[in-house]
């Protein structure tokens, strides 16, 4: 029997999965993947606290995510492709302007 | 079947994000990302939550994905990232210990047990019935920014991405490249 406590391991996992990415990763792209895959993992949770509490809250708060996500990846891949104008490059180590 | 069904989605998922976040070819991330997504929203049906399922799919596959795969038109994407990584270690402790005070946070009011459901489902209505009575009725405030939030990210990424979008930015470099050579040479 699958209960509460296995789907909130599970998002657990997924947001440690989605944080190593965070921290490791040093191309921006791969930083925006890691941070879906984190909004990702809570939206797991919500809608696993929603069905096993009864609440439908729960899954409200999963689409408010969804479309946070959504204007996120918007505006994140305006900059991007602003900083590629820039810099030629997506690399972070690119970007460090400031010497010390 | 449904514990089977959920060990299958969830060692899947956590393999394909692993790979995502481990590969070090854009291509196999993205690819495996969408196709974590799309098992994501299978626990989602799994869960009851079929509205939030279709949405998962439509927003986050249809949608999402289909941005960054056209955003990494932009990119050079066909060579493998070199990425200097450093002290792996700190990067395992310090994500395993954010997760699992995490893990606490969320475990913390169902072991209180003192959370008592707000809304519950309505009796005999289908779940996208019972969402759409608690959305526009409790929800509405929030329904109604969150909609001006995604106009003004709307805006923003045509204004952020269309500026100069006469030049080829891939090229870009290269021309400006030349175009000094050139000027040098000639002077």
């Amino acid at each position: 029997m699958i209960t509460l406590t296995h789907y909130l391991i599970l998002s657990g996992i997924l947001f440690a999965i989605g944080l190593m990415g965070v921290v490791r990763r040093k191309n921006l792209l791969m930083l925006f993947f890691a941070t879906e895959i984190m909004l990702n993992a809570a939206n797991v949770a919500f809608a696993a606290i929603s069905s096993y509490r009864n609440d439908l809250s729960g899954q409200m708060f999963a689409f408010f995510i969804v479309a946070v996500a959504a204007s996120e990846v918007a505006v994140g891949l305006g900059l991007l492709i602003m900083l590629y104008k820039k810099y030629g490059t997506l690399d972070l180590d690119a970007f460090t302007i400031m010497k010390g | 079947m449904v514990t089977f069904a959920f060990y299958l989605f969830a060692a899947l998922i956590i393999g394909l994000f692993l790979v995502t976040v481990f590969s070090r070819n854009v291509l196999y991330a993205m690819t495996a990302l969408a196709a974590g997504m799309v098992l994501i929203s299978g626990l989602f049906f799994i869960l009851g939550a079929d509205f939030l399922g279709a949405v998962q799919l439509i927003v986050y596959v249809g949608a999402v994905m289909a941005l960054y795969a056209f955003g990494m038109m932009f990119f050079d994407v066909t060579r493998d990232l070199d990425e200097k990584t450093e002290k792996g270690w700190v990067v395992f402790l310090l994500g395993g210990g954010i997760a699992l005070v995490l893990v606490v946070i969320f475990a913390a009011p169902i072991l209180g047990g003192s959370a008592a459901p707000l809304y519950p489902p309505i009796e005999g209505a289908t779940n996208p019935q019972s969402v759409g009575l608690v959305l526009f009725t409790k929800y509405l405030l929030p329904f109604e920014v969150a909609s001006v939030m995604l106009l003004v990210a709307m805006i923003a990424g045509i204004i952020l991405a269309g500026k100069k979008m006469e030049r080829s930015i891939s090229m870009y470099d290269h021309d400006v490249d030349d175009d000094a050579d050139d000027e040098k040479e000639a002077a």
